[in-house]
């Protein structure tokens, strides 16, 4: 294997998982999405909550999509199998999030033919059903799923396909797994603590600042525990493994366990982004003006995303394990793109600095002064 | 097989039904975002007011299409995936980096500065807010310039090449892809087409106010930027429609035999300005007329597929056929092989394939290399090699036909309606001539017409090839049950035109609404 195209491939992925990072991270807009009951009590105070959700969504959805792209072109045969086999897991994360692209827009206009609670039943399902679904989807990273690929079948002009799931259930079995969805609700109250965060930070109001700070508590309990009962499954199950150079995979007892001893420095990140999450909560939980919890668990939680994709693709391990055909399953060399596509879009990515740094202003200039019930009834263009 | 057929034929409606509820919204995003960013420059450099007032109007219209645009195209991308497996694996190496830098260059951009656009007017400067707007709708651009980069390339396939050992088509040149002539082409077409229908949307809502007597000075205002941009936009659009229709002759002439209903061709071959096609005429091979009655332009067809006078054009049943000379990829003169001799070379190259794996096996080299080198004789015709008939390779005439047809009935209205309507505001007497400003209004659904039609002749004129001549439909597909595609394609169409409705009765409120405040 030549050293470039082994660079390429570790970069991609190290570009992928950072997606997932900030991906799960941005999740927050999809928490905030299921506390609105929770924590506002009169319109006003929902208004607000919406407002300042609305003004972010589209960097979740962005980099969802993004997301995507990234893995297409960095990882087609991922691309290939995994949407094309677990095709209802797939098809319902995305009408989840086709509904929720309209519902900031249009819940509060009139003639919007379904009505607010409609558009506000479309958040909550997408609150729900989008970051579960998307928590059961990275799970199969770690637990696997039922295909078997064949590059010869391509020649079978009867049935030229390629990858083929191996069950009728076209994912949804991912989704009864009880590992993926221990992943899936983790995701989910890790999201419910991030948006109470981030509306303590975006809001000025003190009625909403006490109702998040609590929810930080309630929801950080259940996160707490659930994501340590799914770290300490993921360490002592078994993975699979193939040696330097060799295509070969073979299962190893506690690969995962082994990856983070054989990588320290991905351990460090890991301990460095769980200490920041649990920085905020402890801080937020209990602090009466403390409004940087969201910087804290938002870095913490890229962190911990980062590292756990690190476990999940480098140091000779499958990324997606095939519970079928040991054989058939991805890894970064054997599923990327050819160095010359990867070499490309390593161009390409020299952007984002300069992407994030936009962002940042953007971001900067809109938050600059805080959501206030003023500014919501002032008559300008709001949700 | 029966199956397989099944679940091409849905998946085709999914992906066909998807793109066609997103190209609603998408050239308006495009002509709109133009617009709006016009007057707004407008308001920057007079600091007038009421500049400022019609591009919050227009812009709250924006919003709301926007969104559903976005709701309508992440679906697209996905579908690849998941509909499309063996196309994502067989072409993924290059058809993925467009997809990729155009969420990293354009989604991201778009997504940032709409957020200023829509909230940031007392947030930030009149300049960072106008730099904002133009920024969302160039971020919208550059998401159309890759997407069609894209499209261009499975048309018109370059830059790679296939390896028999990862057995897909790997690219050798970035450039050669992203400067395709029919990406350029293509380019420009589309998104000058989104100017239109953003210049008869402005138009048409401007028109209505002025019946009402409401609005007056926005719908003034407004109907002359509408109009100029739409003027301009239809103006590329004919120079590049006039080059898609030469590309098309050259890379994908049975695309061109099918917009003009061409059987057998000849030369200074006429063009349809008019016809029925005959319904009797059921395949190529029988003896029925393919017209029941027909108006020609003669000689117009070659000129403009050839550049010359007496052009020969080649019909349906000569491409089926071959024997005419023409020109091969790279330029050079060829007597065009029949769709049976590409069938057997397409063989030829699946089996060359099958060899080359098998040597491969069998750590044979000088079999791999005999192989390789049949395949790459055999390639370029691979697709051929999933074929079992010539009139598989024959895109659905009729639909190709028609929509052509009302494309270039109904461009040609537009070029004359922006020129009437420029020409009216310059005499003063548009505000007064009723039925004119009617016949404003009621372009704007003829204007979705229009659109509609130039992507079903994109997009069903290349039939059956999702890559021109190296992949067909049914070979690209992901192995999933008939039953699961129709569901899916169900709930698509329930969900979007629901969504459509709640748009266009969001729309209708807007307007009637006008720039009171509340």
């Amino acid at each position: 294997m030549e050293l470039n195209e082994f660079f390429y491939q570790h970069y991609w992925w190290f570009l992928i998982s950072l997606l997932g990072a900030l991906l799960v991270f941005l999740l927050f807009v999809q928490g905030g999405q299921t506390l609105f009951s929770a924590v506002a009590k009169k319109p006003i105070e929902k208004t607000m909550l919406v407002n300042s959700l609305g003004r972010k969504w589209e960097f979740t959805f962005t980099t969802l999509v993004v997301f995507g792209g990234a893995f297409f072109a960095s990882f087609p045969l991922f691309y290939s199998t995994s949407f094309g086999g677990a095709y209802w897991l797939w098809m319902a994360i995305l009408f989840s999030f086709i509904i929720q692209a309209v519902s900031y827009e249009y819940r509060s206009k009139k003639g919007n033919l379904l009505g607010t609670k409609v558009y506000d039943i479309f958040l909550l399902i997408n609150g729900f059903v989008g970051i579960i679904l998307l928590g059961i989807a990275v799970g199969t990273f770690f637990t696997g799923a039922d295909f078997r690929i064949d590059k010869n079948n391509l020649m079978d002009v009867s049935m030229p396909v390629i990858s083929t799931w191996q069950n009728p259930s076209h994912g949804l079995e991912a989704i009864v797994d009880w590992r993926n969805l221990l992943l899936g609700v983790t995701v989910f109250f890790l999201a419910r603590v991030q948006a109470s965060l981030y509306f303590m930070n975006n809001i000025d109001d003190d009625t909403i600042y006490i109702r998040c700070r609590r929810q930080v508590l309630y929801n950080a309990i259940p996160f707490v525990v659930l994501f340590l009962t799914f770290v300490a499954v993921t360490l002592l199950s078994d993975g699979y493994e193939f040696a330097d150079g060799s295509s070969e995979i073979y299962v190893r007892p506690y690969k995962y366990f082994f990856n983070l001893v054989e990588m320290p420095w991905v351990a460090v990140l890991f301990l460095a982004g769980v200490a920041s999450v649990l920085y905020a909560i402890i801080r937020a939980a209990f602090a009466t003006k403390w409004r940087l919890g969201i910087w804290f668990s938002g870095i913490g939680t890229v962190l911990v995303v980062l590292s756990l994709f690190f476990l999940a693709g480098y140091n000779n391990t499958p990324y997606y394990p095939s519970a079928t055909d040991m054989q058939s399953s991805l890894t970064i060399y054997n599923s990327s793109s050819s160095l010359f596509t990867l070499e490309v879009m390593s161009v390409v990515s020299l952007l984002l600095p300069f992407v994030l740094g936009y962002i940042f202003y953007a971001w900067r200039a809109m938050d600059r002064a805080p959501i206030t019930e003023l500014e919501m009834e002032s008559g300008e263009h709001k949700y | 097989m029966n199956d397989l057929f099944s679940v091409v034929d849905w998946s085709r409606a999914q992906f066909a039904l998807t793109a066609m509820y997103h190209w609603l919204f998408v050239p308006l995003t495009l002509g709109l975002g133009l617009i709006v960013s016009i007057m707004e420059t407008i308001y920057y450099r007079t600091g007038d007011e009421s500049w400022k007032r019609i591009t919050k109007f227009w812009m709250t219209l924006f919003g709301v299409n926007f969104a559903i645009g976005v709701a309508t195209g992440i679906i697209l991308e996905f579908q690849f995936g998941t509909n499309w497996s063996n196309y994502s694996w067989f072409v993924g190496d290059i058809f993925g980096a467009p997809l990729a830098i155009e969420g990293i260059m354009a989604f991201f951009m778009e997504s940032t500065f709409i957020a200023i656009m829509f909230f940031g007017w007392n947030k930030v400067s009149k300049r960072a807010h106008l730099a904002a707007t133009w920024l969302t709708v160039i971020g919208a651009t550059i998401s159309a310039l890759w997407i069609l980069v894209a499209n261009a390339w499975m048309q018109y396939p370059v830059g790679m090449k296939f390896n028999p050992d990862t057995v897909r088509n790997e690219m050798f040149s970035f450039w050669e892809v992203v400067s395709s002539p029919v990406a350029v082409n293509k380019f420009f077409h589309t998104v000058t087409s989104g100017w239109v229908l953003g210049g008869i949307f402005v138009m048409s809502v401007s028109a209505w106010y002025i019946l009402k007597n409401r609005e007056m000075n926005l719908a003034k205002r407004s109907m002359k930027v509408g109009a100029w941009v739409g003027l301009v936009g239809m103006l590329i659009v004919a120079y590049t429609g006039d080059g898609s229709a030469f590309q098309v002759a050259e890379k994908q002439p049975m695309k061109l035999a099918a917009m003009e209903g061409v059987y057998h061709g000849e030369k200074g071959q006429g063009l349809v300005a008019f016809g029925i096609l005959n319904p009797e005429k059921k395949s190529y091979a029988d003896n029925e007329d393919a017209f029941l009655f027909e108006i020609k332009v003669p000689k117009l067809l070659s000129i403009l597929a050839t550049r010359q006078v007496d052009g020969f054009v080649p019909g349906i049943n000569d491409i089926i056929n071959g024997g005419y000379v023409t020109k091969n990829l790279a330029g050079d003169e060829i007597v065009a092989p029949s769709v049976m001799e590409k069938m057997a070379k397409g063989k030829k190259a699946v089996e060359a394939l099958s060899a080359y794996k098998k040597a491969q096996k069998q750590g044979d080299e000088e079999a791999m290399i005999a192989a390789g080198k049949a395949l790459d004789e055999n390639y370029e015709y691979f697709g051929y090699g999933y074929v079992t008939d010539p009139s598989q390779v024959i895109p659905p005439v009729p639909y190709v036909f028609y929509a052509f047809h009302v494309m270039i009935t109904l461009g040609c209205y537009f070029l004359l309606l922006f020129i009437v309507v420029l020409w009216l505001i310059r005499k003063d007497r548009l505000y007064k001539m009723k039925w004119m400003l009617w016949v404003c209004v009621i372009s704007l659904p003829i204007a979705y017409i229009c659109l509609e039609s130039g992507w079903i002749v994109a997009e069903m004129g290349r039939q059956p090839w999702v890559i021109e001549s190296i992949m067909p439909t049914f070979a690209a597909i992901s192995k999933i049950g008939a039953a699961n595609v129709q569901t899916t394609f169900w709930m698509f169409a329930a969900l979007f035109t629901v969504l459509l409705i709640a748009e266009v009765g969001i729309m209708v409120k807007q307007i009637k609404k006008g720039t009171e405040q509340k």
